[in-house]
């Protein structure tokens, strides 16, 4: 993202969403965003997946920039190359959990068969693979998250986008989702991750603070964890 | 909890009497932390010996004696005011402190000043985590500990949000809907929850103490 602002409303009623925000994730990479509740986290996070569109600025996914693509070619890319994670699992009810993960695919042409076996194969890789035939109302909240990981990394997808992905979990399943997305990245994906949780931000690689729709910080690369293990207080500090 | 950094950010907004000093430490800290004017006058003295105050009227000691920061005492302050406390007790009560007086220090942003911390915090707890990731897997007990620190250090950075909210309310002069029973709610999910005012010293009659 370059210079991305996004304005919603007009004269008094104008709120200004996102200002002038710069942010680039990697592939490989994670990166949490942190920010109150109403700092244009969300925001963020549906323009960076061209759910929508910014007043002004760049967002470029794969080198693709999105402001600039014809309305199929971003439909595409939305189905191809971007997944989403959201809070409340968003599977369809009516689908068993290898039918949900294969959706995606399906609905971009692959054949049932090829899509089915990639469903399955991106759940055994999150362990689902005794799951695949259940339909969502039959597993736990966790399960569901699992599966919905599933359906944002099945195929190609190169870039993973989750909106508060263990919100409704407990402490456990929370971390099983975070340890899931953070594998994912180190297989090659991009992933940005909302959150207002600073133990589900500390799993990613970077973590990027947002304030009244600016980023306004960010941690640096953190050194080894050999640095919390050795004996005797780490960086005693001066300030004492 | 550093008496020195509290009386310097105190003398940050001009000169001060000893007395005066001690009594705006208890107020501006919610009375919280209870201070003897001996335990004044002996700090006020460190620093003037260290160069980070200088005393009015030469000569006569007591209560008339006044204290101002010199240029290395601001200095000092606002290093002090940046510097993550220690880790190797609960940082919380120096951080609070931190917080707390870097209001009264003069062109300084506590939002700033809690940004610094909230992301030391962070960065402290991706290491933690990066830890629980690999080392603590096949190890209950470091999985343990890592668990431990863990949320230690996210109560701070949610005390930090909260503080953060209160600060940023109370600047924008939108008091609390509910200053009355402002108990915190354990919304994780709203860090803009229960609004307040920030903490006002409480009136107190002082008695010789």
């Amino acid at each position: 993202m370059r210079h991305v602002s996004r304005v919603y409303g007009q004269g008094v009623a104008e709120v200004q969403a996102l200002h002038e925000v710069d942010l680039d994730v990697d592939a490989g990479m994670m990166v949490a965003v942190m920010g109150p509740s109403g700092s244009g986290k969300s925001t963020l996070l549906t323009i960076a997946g061209s759910l929508e569109d910014p007043s002004s600025g760049e967002v470029r996914v794969c080198g693709e920039e999105l402001t600039k693509l014809p309305r199929n070619a971003k439909a595409r890319l939305r189905r191809r190359t971007i997944g989403y994670v959201f809070q409340d699992f968003n599977l369809l009810p009516g689908l068993t959990a290898a039918e949900n993960v294969a959706l995606p695919l399906e609905l971009d042409g692959v054949p049932a068969r090829k899509a089915r076996a990639a469903g399955l194969a991106a759940m055994e890789e999150l362990g689902l693979a005794e799951r695949a035939s259940h339909f969502p109302d039959q597993l736990s909240g966790g399960e569901r998250q699992r599966v919905a990981i599933a359906r944002a990394v099945v195929g190609d997808r190169r870039l993973l986008l989750a909106d508060e992905p263990s919100g409704a979990l407990d402490s456990a399943n929370g971390e099983a989702v975070m340890r899931l997305i953070h594998a994912a990245c180190k297989r090659g994906l991009a992933a940005v991750v909302v959150t207002h949780d600073a133990q589900l931000a500390s799993w990613a690689d970077r973590v990027v603070f947002l304030r009244d729709g600016r980023v306004t910080d960010q941690t640096m690369p953190a050194p080894g964890p050999e640095s919390l293990l050795t004996p005797g207080p780490r960086q005693p500090g001066p300030g004492q | 909890m550093s008496v020195r950094h509290a009386l310097l950010a105190l003398l940050s907004e001009g000169p001060k009497y000893g007395l005066q000093l001690r009594e705006e430490f208890e107020a501006g800290t919610g009375e919280v932390w209870p201070l003897n004017v001996g335990q004044v006058y002996t700090t006020l003295q460190r620093l003037e010996r260290d160069g980070l105050v200088e005393s009015e009227g030469d000569g006569q000691d007591g209560p008339q004696k006044g204290f101002l920061i010199t240029p290395a005492g601001l200095r000092e302050l606002t290093r002090w005011l940046r510097t993550p406390p220690g880790l190797a007790s609960p940082p919380r009560d120096e951080l609070v402190m931190k917080v707390l007086v870097a209001g009264r220090v003069p062109g300084t942003d506590v939002q700033d000043v809690i940004q610094v911390h909230r992301r030391y915090l962070v960065e402290l707890m991706q290491q933690w985590t990066r830890i629980k990731e690999t080392e603590a897997e096949s190890d209950l007990n470091l999985a343990l500990v890592v668990d431990a620190e863990l949320f230690r250090l996210d109560a701070v950075v949610r005390w930090l949000d909260a503080a953060d909210g209160r600060i940023k309310r109370a600047a924008a002069g939108r008091p609390a809907q509910n200053t009355k029973n402002s108990k915190d709610t354990a919304d994780t999910a709203d860090t803009t929850a229960p609004a307040g005012p920030l903490p006002r010293p409480r009136r107190r009659t002082r008695t010789g103490r």
